[in-house]
């Protein structure tokens, strides 16, 4: 399989404004701990090992020199 | 009552009276588990061997509790195995608890048709002591010197010269091998400055086994971030005469010697099983970890095995049972070595192949020391998500890490295998051990792996009777100097000229086996070449190729 990145969220804006009221009134210990479920959840869901890896390479790229 | 340690007597040996250094085929140097095992399994295969003790008893304190199958297999090659399941606790399942909230129980789930369950706990005295025993009625090939410290190691290409400190003389002896089983603290590893590589944390466990008749069952409980006490996470585990394993993560900054004072060890205790408990305190341990091996376990004629090779965090019990499967890799090769039915390249694969296991072992032990204690916030809230949706969402489990517990290596990238020309059904390949099978005899039922009794075996399937060019080669085989047993297994109870039969057919499951079907194990049960049609060509190619020759 591999990773999709056209656009597909249904309701960009929406889901953005769901995405940040989410941590509201949490710690930011919290919010890290909600972060995690969140990525455990998604990362379960779609559970192939390499559009997992591809998502951990993309999520890194601006840090790699 | 806490137990108590035999002693056994330190005893003049003939060699420290010679004018010149008397010299054995081989010396091991530490009776642990390892080198106890090694030497008997040596000793079954009349290869006489020097052990080097430098005490003169067991170990103090339970130490290593967990003894996995594999280990129960080889001890029962060894004939350990049937004493140690007698006295050990068998227990296949755990809980997991993440605060007060109890996450899930998991079963270890055994499958049926093997001799030995998954796991037992034993305290390490008890597996070292049976293996005394047993080291005593080999004595012929076996002989044990305690309050034997070895001092000093010289070595050269054809020899190791040592020098062993005794209560009454220091003394010289030389060996052809010398194999270092002398634990953590390695005294061959320091000499040879050998550097350990790998990872050293920082947190510090305390240990401490009590005695009590409390009534509980034999579950494995593991506790992340307790609530009864201010320990990081809690372990509690079954033993033998009443003893518990209680294990507490009590920091990186804890003060060893305040923990270990009595009242401070009690209240963690009475935290954890009550305040009415009234226990016997067994042993009382501080300890911190590492998970790091050296680069090679073979240096010319010094072997490294056990903990003085490689080092584990406990969790996972992959300390002593890998150790165990060092020994059983090394024992055949250093016979055939010696009896020069092999060259010397063969012990390159002890090293090749238990390298792999160490770092497997490795690997999977700083996983869950990754896991159990996390560092740095971000490992923290992982670790804590996981936990908090695993009580109520399945996914989340197989994530938690309290432990993966021993599964023998599978030694996938050997070059002592012949890779597979048939396709396969199961779990089974070359660099696997053995599956173990009930069949039956005319006499009754027995084991598969109780008829692999170190040597090399032609395992043979048949739904009829055994061919006439089968029969030949199997008895050319059997009268090799590079001996091979043949092993025939009726399919049915039709099958001819055969005494034992697989009538429930596990051992057909297990090994995907047909009429013809034929498999070459290794004198430590491991499998290194298998066919579906039987060929003589190809059985041979094998056995020199998994011989070094």
């Amino acid at each position: 399989m591999q990773l999709n990145l056209e656009p597909k969220i249904e309701d960009p804006d929406g889901f953005y404004n769901q995405l940040i009221c989410l941590h509201d009134g949490l710690s930011e210990e919290e919010s890290l701990e909600l972060q995690s479920r969140m990525i455990l959840l998604l990362a379960n869901h779609i559970g192939d090992s390499e559009v997992l890896s591809e998502v951990m390479r993309i999520a890194r790229e601006p840090f790699e020199k | 009552m806490p137990y108590e340690y035999p002693k056994f007597k330190y005893r003049r040996s003939p060699d420290q009276d010679t004018a010149d250094p008397v010299r054995h085929p081989v010396v091991i140097t530490g009776a642990g588990p390892v080198g106890l095992a090694l030497a008997i399994d040596l000793a079954l295969k009349q290869v006489p061997v020097v052990l080097l003790e430098a005490l003169d008893t067991i170990s103090v304190g339970s130490r290593a509790i967990c003894f996995a199958k594999r280990t129960l297999e080889v001890c029962e090659r060894l004939g350990l195995g049937g004493r140690l399941l007698e006295k050990g606790v068998t227990w296949k399942k755990g809980k997991v608890f993440f605060g007060e909230d109890e996450v899930y129980e998991f079963d270890l789930l055994p499958e049926d048709g093997h001799q030995f369950p998954a796991f037992i706990n034993l305290q390490q005295y008890y597996i070292e002591l049976y293996a005394i025993e047993r080291a005593q009625e080999l004595q012929e090939f076996i002989d044990l010197r305690w309050c034997s410290e070895l001092r000093g190691i010289n070595y050269g290409e054809n020899e190791v010269h040592l020098t062993v400190g005794t209560p009454d003389s220091i003394y010289q002896l030389d060996c052809d091998w010398l194999i270092a089983a002398d634990g953590a603290r390695s005294f061959c590893r320091k000499t040879l400055g050998l550097e350990f590589e790998g990872r050293t944390f920082d947190d510090q466990f305390l240990i401490a086994d009590i005695k009590t008749k409390a009534d509980m069952p034999p579950v494995r409980r593991f506790w992340f971030a307790p609530t009864f006490t201010d320990a990081d996470s809690a372990l509690l585990h079954m033993q033998p005469d009443d003893v518990w394993r209680l294990d507490f993560q009590i920091g990186p900054k804890a003060d060893a010697v305040k923990e270990m004072q009595i009242e401070k060890v009690m209240s963690r205790v009475r935290g954890m099983l009550g305040d009415e408990i009234e226990p016997d305190l067994e042993w009382i341990s501080v300890y911190r970890f590492q998970s790091r091996c050296i680069r090679n376990f073979r240096h010319g004629r010094v072997i490294f095995s056990g903990d003085a090779a490689h080092q584990v965090s406990p969790f996972g019990a992959r300390g002593a049972n890998s150790g165990i499967q060092d020994a059983e890799n090394l024992a055949w090769k250093l016979q055939l070595v010696l009896k020069e039915l092999a060259p010397e390249s063969l012990l390159d694969s002890y090293n090749s192949e238990r390298i792999y296991a160490a770092e497997e072992n490795i690997r999977h032990s700083t996983q869950s020391t990754d896991f159990i204690a996390p560092k740095g916030t971000v490992s923290l809230a992982y670790r804590n998500a996981v936990l908090s949706l695993a009580k109520q969402y399945k996914f989340a489990r197989p994530l938690i890490n309290s432990g993966r517990l021993s599964t023998p290596t599978i030694h996938l990238e050997s070059t002592l295998n012949t890779a597979d020309i048939d396709s396969w059904l199961g779990k089974l390949s070359p660099g696997a051990p053995a599956a173990d099978a009930p069949l039956q005899t005319p006499k009754g039922e027995c084991w598969l792996l109780s008829q692999l009794k170190g040597d090399f075996t032609l395992l043979y399937f048949t739904d009829g009777s055994v061919p006439e060019d089968v029969e030949a080669e199997l008895r050319r085989l059997s009268e090799n100097a590079v001996l091979v047993k043949p092993l025939v297994i009726g399919l049915n109870s039709e099958s001819q000229g055969v005494s034992l039969f697989d009538l429930q057919g596990l051992a057909a499951l297990r090994y995907d086996a047909r009429n013809g079907t034929t498999y070459l194990l290794r004198p430590d049960q491991h499998i290194t070449a298998r066919w579906k049609r039987f060929a003589t060509d190809a059985v041979r190619k094998a056995l020199k190729r998994v011989t070094c020759n």
